[in-house]
């Protein structure tokens, strides 16, 4: 087996008996990265250097006995994940040349644990978008089939994995962005409970529905990289103060007794035969593996959308105020003060984020804010309390991630709505700030599924542990796209 | 629901956005869009129904009041597109 071929697992337990090493582990990594690029793109900035000097670091680490679960893994990151010293860009023309002058804490936890960082995920503009179509220094390609989307925002972060270009990535999820592209690209993806883990250093898009999470090629991978990453932190005063369970050991493979509650709603007009078979047939092994499955609810799920396309661009129009080209970033020149501003900002950020910046402009402008941003938080409630109701009758959910497998590049660019609609199935998760976790299911013609599990607050261990049964009574992880 | 030319402007206006004039109108003609399918939640029954501003259920977080390190000037300053000694530089604020 080719080394990027590696769950982390096995990579784990190959450096701590020796015989590999994360130098070269690393180096077969960024030989992967360099042979890939020109197809995929999905780096935005490779840190080679940084890598090799992390690797050296690690292997001593490991050689004096103190490794964590992840020293020496070559991960990748989210490029709205600020990182020290590091060129962070959002994907956008307006921070181009923004080099951070500190880490977020996610990437602070990664380096006390002594992982290794290969470089900066391409996706689209300030974590704007459904395809990665949206990224102001150009899409990635999905490694399935390079005419088509990954999925987005964090297309990046999911391309690279299922491609073997990093063991595993972070990503960010405010309305499916870790979730949406895990299905399209075939691999494992986490959107922890709001709160699970700490934003800080994450370029904000909407503060209420931003979080990070990990990507994988494994259920164990992912719960080894959300052990590392969680936890309540300081500089995060919505982080939850709660201790972090040992993962792992919930991936115990038996999930009799448990309830899974199939949700009507979100197998959606318009959905994909192919992709509706998948995900029915895997709802079908979870009940052969021991799981009763119940029919339930959540009658407000078809209010999740235009309630997102609310609240998101309100919160998104008053972070990216930010971007003046006053104190960091880049600044055109214009006639005066407020010239350069609006010139800055008209120019520099792409359609997709000027259109929201309006929309949620206009939701809170004066004489419109009762009846677009208040009308919406009330509608959030009620989608809140189908959720917390459907709590009394099953211990998690299970649905579909998105309605299609991956789409033609182009295909859906010109029309926002559509593409919105990309993400019904994972923007009510968001709004209600439950977890949920995406395993492939199978391929509809000869692209990947996932099937979501949706959970209780704080409970991934739930979603882990009945994610992982399914995948490991499948093959669907062990397969690679052919590059 | 449409939105006038006049309205788009004035939340250009409101949102420090340049927009070019055929990008007004495809901006016109997209929110009316958007905002279409917002019109969905106006038939929700919202009597006495809280607001969700967040799901955290935390209130009032704060930290203990002591003095801790924070960035240094030259760090804060670095990315800036223009500085002049320890302060941002930009163009007059009151115009004539």
């Amino acid at each position: 087996m080719a080394l990027h071929e590696l769950t982390i697992a096995e990579a784990r337990a190959q450096l701590d008996r020796g015989e590999i090493t994360s130098v070269q582990l690393t180096e077969a990594l960024l030989e992967r990265i360099s042979a890939l690029e020109p197809t995929l793109h999905s780096y935005l900035t490779q840190t080679p250097e940084l890598a090799l000097q992390q690797a050296q670091a690690a292997d001593e680490r490991i050689k004096a006995g103190n490794a964590s679960s992840l020293t020496g893994i070559p991960l990748g990151i989210k490029d709205v994940i600020v990182t020290k010293d590091v060129r962070t860009t959002c994907g956008s023309k307006v921070l181009e040349n923004w080099v951070p002058p500190y880490d977020a804490t996610v990437v602070s936890k990664l380096n006390e644990a002594g992982t290794v960082t290969l470089g900066k995920l391409n996706m689209d503009e300030f974590a704007m978008g459904s395809s990665n179509e949206n990224s102001a220094f150009g899409g990635t390609r999905n490694p399935w089939d390079t005419e088509r989307v990954p999925g987005g925002s964090s297309g990046g972060s999911a391309a690279a994995v299922a491609a073997g270009q990093a063991f595993g990535t972070l990503g960010t999820d405010t309305g499916g962005s870790i979730r949406q592209p895990a299905a399209l690209c075939g691999i494992v993806g986490l959107k922890p409970t709001y709160g699970r883990v700490s934003r800080y250093g994450l370029v904000a898009f909407a503060s209420s529905l931003d979080q990070c999470g990990p990507f994988a090629r494994t259920v164990e991978d992912v719960a080894l990289l959300l052990e590392t990453i969680a936890g309540h932190d300081p500089k995060d005063s919505t982080s939850a103060n709660l201790p972090v369970p040992d993962y792992r050991a919930s991936l115990t493979g038996d999930i009799r007794g448990l309830k899974v509650g199939v949700p009507s709603e979100y197998f959606v007009e318009g959905m994909e035969p192919g992709v509706e078979k998948a995900v029915r047939t895997a709802i079908e092994q979870i009940k052969d593996l021991g799981a009763e499955i119940v029919e339930v609810s959540l009658p407000h799920t078809k209010y999740a959308l235009p309630v997102y396309y609310i609240i998101a661009p309100a919160e998104c129009s008053t972070n990216l105020a930010r971007f003046d080209g006053v104190r960091y970033g880049v600044r055109l020149e214009g006639k005066g003060l407020f010239d350069e501003i609006e010139s800055t900002r008209g120019q520099l950020f792409g359609a997709e984020v000027r259109r929201r910046i309006m929309l949620g402009t206009y939701a809170l402008s004066s004489g419109y804010y009762d009846a677009y941003y208040r009308r919406a938080q009330q509608v959030r409630t009620l989608i809140r309390r189908d959720f917390q109701e459907v709590w009394s009758k099953v211990d998690l959910l299970a649905a579909p991630t998105s309605p299609t497998v991956a789409f033609k590049i182009g295909e859906k660019t010109d029309d926002p709505v559509a593409m919105y609609l990309s993400d019904v199935c994972t923007l009510p998760i968001n709004l209600a700030g439950v977890p949920g976790l995406v395993v492939p299911c199978g391929f509809s013609d000869n692209l990947p599924t996932g099937l979501q599990l949706i959970g209780k607050p704080f409970d991934e261990a739930t979603l882990l542990r009945v994610g992982h049964a399914y995948e490991q009574n499948n093959t669907w992880y062990k397969q690679h796209p052919s590059l | 629901m449409s939105l006038t030319p006049e309205q788009v402007r004035q939340v250009a206006h409101l949102a420090r956005l340049k927009l070019a004039d055929d990008e007004m109108e495809r901006m016109r003609l997209q929110l009316s869009s958007i905002l279409d399918h917002i019109e969905l939640l106006q038939a929700v029954d919202v009597t006495d129904v809280p607001i969700t501003a967040q799901v955290t259920d935390l209130t009032n977080v704060t930290r203990v009041d002591a003095v801790t390190s924070s960035l240094p000037v030259d760090a804060a300053l670095a990315n800036a597109p223009d500085r002049q000694g320890d302060y941002f530089r930009v163009k007059a604020v009151f115009e004539e």
